[in-house]
């Protein structure tokens, strides 16, 4: 048991806040401290950056061009990240898809695909959920029918995360309707610029627009844009979701967050003096920090155990619903801390148009935050199913 | 004891009731969110015509109610349907200080208010004052028959559209002395009187509002010089009561959709409520709802009490209400999934109203110290 870092861990995390310090766009880190909208253009400056340097994919073998870090070393870029405020990197490429590929894929297919994913010529969205298939996900009713040398494809996927910058959808479809659910399920990759696809974004509580429907009709999908065989789809899912865990303590943005609260809380005045002298307030950030210095090494401790072979299983569910409930206390607090001002709606439009508004706080939209985090604990597999999963696996045997 | 209401409030519950579930719908109030004025002007005359604003001033002032639960019933009714027209601030806030303080001049302002012709704000919080009720810098210099307004007023509801502002100010004393502060009626094309607007999150609008030399003649004034801090404690006390009753409304709406979706979603091919880790929170939910509906009956009941009482029972029923509002909006979200996240559905709006009313008249921990206050003295 040692706590401390390596020299060359600390060689690292000095290493990566340097080029933090050097690279991260003024403008970009703005935005994330203000909790605004990247824009596509955003998001892909930054991709860019983080590819030029060679860590833009930290999980990826070197083989592909991944840099292949340890557990340690991406807690570490995490952490450093956040602090600094940097854009989240957009998954779906990265590190939903990409792991599929690369155990799954054909040669031909890794080779055309992962590249453009570095590079970002590529821009992936996630088509899984359906209006009917959320949690029961093996229940989705898309069909992709083989027809001519092509598979025709109609259905509807829903929630669909940033499709509306997507070019490229990795969709669940059924392929066989006679088996047993799960069985009967194919893992295809489709071109949004194909006839018949059709994106309608869904403005969400918050205001922001960015999950969409995305509509399938007589969509032409070419055989080998299939993943892997057909109706085997659903075991690549599974992988996926897997992967799609990884980084779910968000222990990162915990920590930008409950430094976020600090400082809103140090300008907030309270009878007089700053809130976070108030011992309610200090009592409420003090108990998050203690929650979350403990997360911190949870994390290390279960991607560690993962790294050294175990499968991540019961560990990633534990991660994802504790992490997710420390980072909806934080914004709950950061909401809190602004008082009167977390009561205005702060949009684009209002900002410069109108200087007379205070942002005293130049804390963004606390309230739109915690409204918008509440998809933590629904998506990547809500914390229900979560929850069953750990059961379902802890309880067995009666141990 | 008797928890029946009595007829006349349980007529006034019925039709308004009938009148928001007939023309409120969903679809109508979010295109109200979305317009520019961000209220309807028709809708507002409408329920003036119900009596809803003459419900909330008693038989001396010109109304037919004014009475904690007369507050509660209309307030709890508006709840449910979420309604953001502006009743709260022309009614309870400005209006209730007119009623206490004005001079019989100022009294007929309220003849016109409750027949739905007068819209008004108050305009009060400060940027650094945060809950804090005596927090106010803005100063009022009275000089021979003209008084002078300068300060600042931070997050004012309504202000835009408000034909008055009742706007505090200080005569005397420090920043946050109760001594010293006055009330004055100021029209809204008053020179001086600067208003900058914006959207609120959970519907309606408010405004900064700036005061640069803003010159009064002395009868613009309500009530006695510097003395007005009693009044304004107690008109904040009916509306913590107002905004309980509409909070537990909108978290009525939440509970029942949930109930609902909780049956009609199906996953793994059954209703989701007949999995019991959801059932047993909903259950959860319902035995809080309970402790919600008697903290605002405890709260309402004691709006004629004495100060000292009435403080603690509106600070134990703001806090009890603020808790219990977030896990009535954050549950009933969760439970439903992802539908829940949508601006389009109902709950959406509804869950806003229940957890921004929290950044109202003090939140749970401002009303907490204030409870262990009172409950010392
Ligand atoms: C903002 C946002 C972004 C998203 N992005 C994407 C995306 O990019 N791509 C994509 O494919 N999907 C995406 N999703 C969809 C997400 O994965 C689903 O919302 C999630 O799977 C839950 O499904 P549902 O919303 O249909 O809720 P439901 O499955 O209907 O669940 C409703 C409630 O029932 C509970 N529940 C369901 N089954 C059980 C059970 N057996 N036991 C106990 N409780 C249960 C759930 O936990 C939840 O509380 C996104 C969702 C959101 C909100």
């Amino acid at each position: 048991m040692d706590l401390s870092y390596s020299d060359a861990e600390k060689a690292f995390r000095k290493e990566v806040r340097q080029f933090l310090d050097q690279n991260l766009p003024d403008d970009l880190r703005d935005k994330v401290r203000r909790g605004k909208d990247l824009g596509k253009e955003g998001h892909e400056r930054w991709h860019r950056i983080l590819n030029e340097r060679g860590w833009l994919a930290p999980n990826w073998p070197k083989k592909f061009g991944g840099a292949e870090w340890n557990a340690v070393q991406r807690h570490i870029f995490e952490e450093e990240a956040a602090a600094a405020s940097a854009p989240r990197i957009v998954p779906f490429g990265l590190s939903m898809l990409a792991p599929v590929l690369q155990k799954f894929g054909s040669k031909a297919q890794q080779d055309h695909w992962l590249p453009r994913i570095l590079s970002g010529e590529d821009w992936w969205c996630q088509g899984y959920s359906e209006p009917g298939a959320g949690s029961d996900l093996a229940s989705l009713k898309t069909t992709a029918v083989k027809e001519g040398g092509h598979y025709v494809v109609n259905g509807q996927k829903t929630w669909t995360t940033l499709g509306q910058h997507a070019n490229m959808i990795f969709c669940l479809v059924r392929t066989d309707s006679a088996v047993k659910q799960q069985e009967g399920i194919s893992f295809l990759l489709i071109d949004m610029n194909s006839p018949g696809v059709e994106v309608r974004p869904i403005v969400l509580l918050d205001g922001g627009a960015e999950v969409n429907e995305v509509w399938l009709t007589d969509v032409k999908v070419p055989l080998e844009n299939l993943v892997g065989e057909e109706n085997k789809g659903w075991t690549y899912a599974k992988y996926l979701l897997t992967h799609e865990r990884t980084n779910i303590a968000g222990v990162g943005f915990s920590q930008a967050g409950l430094a976020a609260v600090k400082r809103i809380a140090a300008a907030e005045m309270a009878n007089g003096r700053p809130l976070i002298e108030n011992p309610h307030f200090a009592a409420r950030v003090a108990q998050i920090e203690i929650d979350l210095m403990a997360m911190a090494t949870t994390n290390l401790r279960m991607i560690s155990r993962a790294a050294a072979g175990t499968a991540p299983g019961v560990e990633s569910s534990m991660l994802k619903v504790k992490g997710t409930i420390i980072r909806q206390a934080i914004n709950d607090l950061a909401r809190r801390a602004g008082g009167v001002y977390a009561m205005p709606f702060a949009s684009e439009a209002l900002e410069g148009a109108n200087d007379m508004v205070p942002d005293p706080l130049s804390a963004g939209p606390v309230a739109a935050q915690y409204f918008n985090n509440r998809k933590l604990s629904i998506f990547g597999g809500s914390n229900e199913i979560q929850r069953s999963i750990i059961a379902k696996e802890s309880l067995r045997g009666g141990a | 004891m008797n928890f029946e209401l009595t007829q006349e409030r349980q007529m006034l519950q019925d039709s308004l009731q009938r009148y928001l579930r007939d023309k409120y719908t969903t679809e109508t109030r979010n295109a109200i969110l979305q317009s520019e004025a961000g209220m309807s002007e028709e809708i507002w005359q409408q329920l003036a015509d119900l009596g809803v604003i003459a419900a909330l001033f008693a038989e001396e002032q010109g109304g037919f109610g004014g009475a904690g639960f007369d507050l509660a019933v209309v307030f709890e009714a508006l709840g449910r349907a979420g309604v953001v027209e502006p009743f709260m601030e022309t009614a309870i806030l400005a209006g209730g200080l007119i009623a206490r303080l004005g001079n019989p001049a100022q009294q007929d302002l309220l003849d016109r208010l409750m027949a739905g012709g007068l819209q008004l704000a108050f305009a009060h919080g400060e940027p650094t004052g945060r809950y804090d009720l005596t927090h106010v810098a803005t100063t009022a210099h009275a000089q021979d028959d003209t008084i002078l307004l300068t300060g600042r007023k931070a997050v004012v509801f309504n202000a835009e559209r408000a034909d008055m502002l009742v706007v505090s100010a200080r005569e005397s004393g420090a920043v946050d002395d109760p001594e010293g502060l006055s009330l004055f009626l100021v029209p809204k094309d008053t020179p001086g009187l600067g208003i900058q607007g914006y959207a609120l999150l959970a519907g309606g609008r408010a405004a900064e509002v700036t005061l640069e030399q803003v010159r009064l003649g002395a009868q613009a004034r309500l009530g006695a010089p510097g003395q007005a801090a009693e009044a304004i404690t107690a008109q904040i006390a009916a509306a913590c009561v107002a905004q309980t009753a509409e909070t537990l409304g909108a978290m009525e709406t939440a509970c029942a959709l949930t109930k609902d979706y909780l049956m009609t979603r199906k996953q793994f091919g059954r209703p989701i409520g007949s999995f019991q880790a959801l059932a047993h929170r909903m259950s959860d939910v319902l035995i809080e709802m309970e402790q919600a509906r008697s903290a605002v009956i405890n709260a309402a009941g004691h709006l004629e009490a004495a100060p000292a009482q009435r403080e603690r029972f509106v600070s134990a029923a703001k806090n009890l209400i603020g808790r219990v509002g977030r896990l009535v909006a954050e549950e009933s979200i969760q439970l439903h999934g992802g539908i829940a996240m949508t601006q389009e559905y109902e709950l959406a709006h509804i869950a806003k109203r229940i957890v921004m009313a929290d950044h109202r008249f003090g939140d749970v921990d401002h009303h907490l110290e204030r409870f262990i206050a009172f409950s010392a003295a």
